[in-house]
């Protein structure tokens, strides 16, 4: 029963992500959120072209969307114009970097930075 | 359905990611610290200046206007399996500063880098922090090591707000771009435990 909601979940979070709508807005695909390959992916997505290809074995795991273009010599804002139609088409998820506004400072995420950077 | 769950666990959870951006004037430093730090060599993307921070929808037109592009590079750093620390060097130019606005969206705080020989080359960066109300420090990069100058000396006459740090550095050296970097960590973690200035 889990398992099967993960599977689903899996499938339908790229829709959640965009609050329902079906075109998904670039607005996603800031420069640090992080983007997977879905695997496997869903059975009725169409079958990605050659670019696409590309990108999908970039990302079998979690990576950043700056890295991504990086990694392809491609401008970040081609690579989200290709992340976005990924994403309708189910074969990515996407994952918001960590929301940061002046309210949500959180202590105890600011301590690990703080502590992951001494051990350095 | 029935096979999918293998691969869904071999997977890793995609980890939390957070920035801090490298700023400052041109050619003060910023790549250098961003490449001292980083767990990997900096990347780069370049921006076609066309497209950069303009609402544009559709790849037509690309192909052409190759030649004016706007770099961007970036270092990062493994915090833990679930956290990852971005470091962006912001372009020094200042024609391509409206990159910096998207930039700062979201962004924990900021460094600003000073070439110690040539201060102005980083006052512009100091104004832009602070009119947004961007947690940062400065950081003095004496180039060959040399620090004339005093913290206190360069506070006064960059007219910084009180509470700014300001840390003498070596932009090529780990340990000293890291410790830029934990003081601002400490301003971060001050401020949200003091709330206003008690801290
Ligand atoms: N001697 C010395 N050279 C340095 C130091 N920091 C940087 N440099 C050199 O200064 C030059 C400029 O450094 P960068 O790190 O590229 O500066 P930047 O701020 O990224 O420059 P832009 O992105 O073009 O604005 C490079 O040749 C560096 O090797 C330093 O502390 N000492
Ligand atoms: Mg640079």
């Amino acid at each position: 029963m889990s398992e099967s909601d993960a599977v689903a979940g899996r499938l339908v979070r790229p829709f959640a992500l965009t609050g329902g709508r079906t075109r998904p807005s670039r607005a996603c695909f800031t420069l640090i959120a992080t983007v997977t390959a879905v695997d496997p992916p869903p059975e009725r997505a169409p079958r990605p072209q050659p670019e696409q290809a590309r990108i999908l074995r970039r990302c079998a795991r979690p990576v950043a969307v700056a890295e991504l273009a990086a990694l392809l010599d491609l401008p970040v804002s081609v690579v989200v114009i290709m992340l976005c139609d990924l994403l309708e088409a189910g074969l990515i998820t996407v994952h918001p970097p960590h929301p940061v506004t002046d309210r949500t400072l959180d202590l105890d995420l600011l301590q690990k930075v703080r502590d992951g950077l001494g051990r350095l | 359905m029935a096979g999918s769950e293998a691969s869904a666990a071999e997977t890793p959870a995609a980890p939390d990611t957070v920035k801090i951006l490298i700023a400052g004037g041109f050619g003060v430093g910023k790549t250098t610290m961003v490449g001292s730090v980083s767990e990997i060599v900096p990347l780069r993307t370049e921006e076609p200046l066309t497209m950069a921070g303009l609402g544009v929808d559709d790849l037509a037109g690309i192909e052409r206007k190759k030649a004016t592009t706007v770099a961007l590079d970036f270092g990062r750093i493994t915090i833990n399996d679930r956290l990852v620390l971005y470091l962006f060097g912001t372009p020094g130019q200042q024609r391509f500063w409206f990159m910096w606005n998207d930039l700062a969206v979201g962004a924990l705080g900021a460094v600003v880098l000073f070439d110690v020989r040539r201060p102005e080359a980083s006052f512009a960066a100091v104004d832009f922090f602070e009119r947004r109300g961007i947690p940062f420090v400065v950081g003095v990069n004496g180039f060959d090591g040399a620090h004339p100058y005093p913290p206190e000396e360069i506070r006064d006459s960059l007219a910084l707000p009180e509470g700014v740090p300001v840390v003498l550095c070596d932009a090529r050296e780990r340990e000293s771009s890291r410790d830029v970097l934990i003081t601002l960590l400490d301003l971060l973690i001050a401020s949200a435990v003091g709330g206003t200035g008690s801290a």
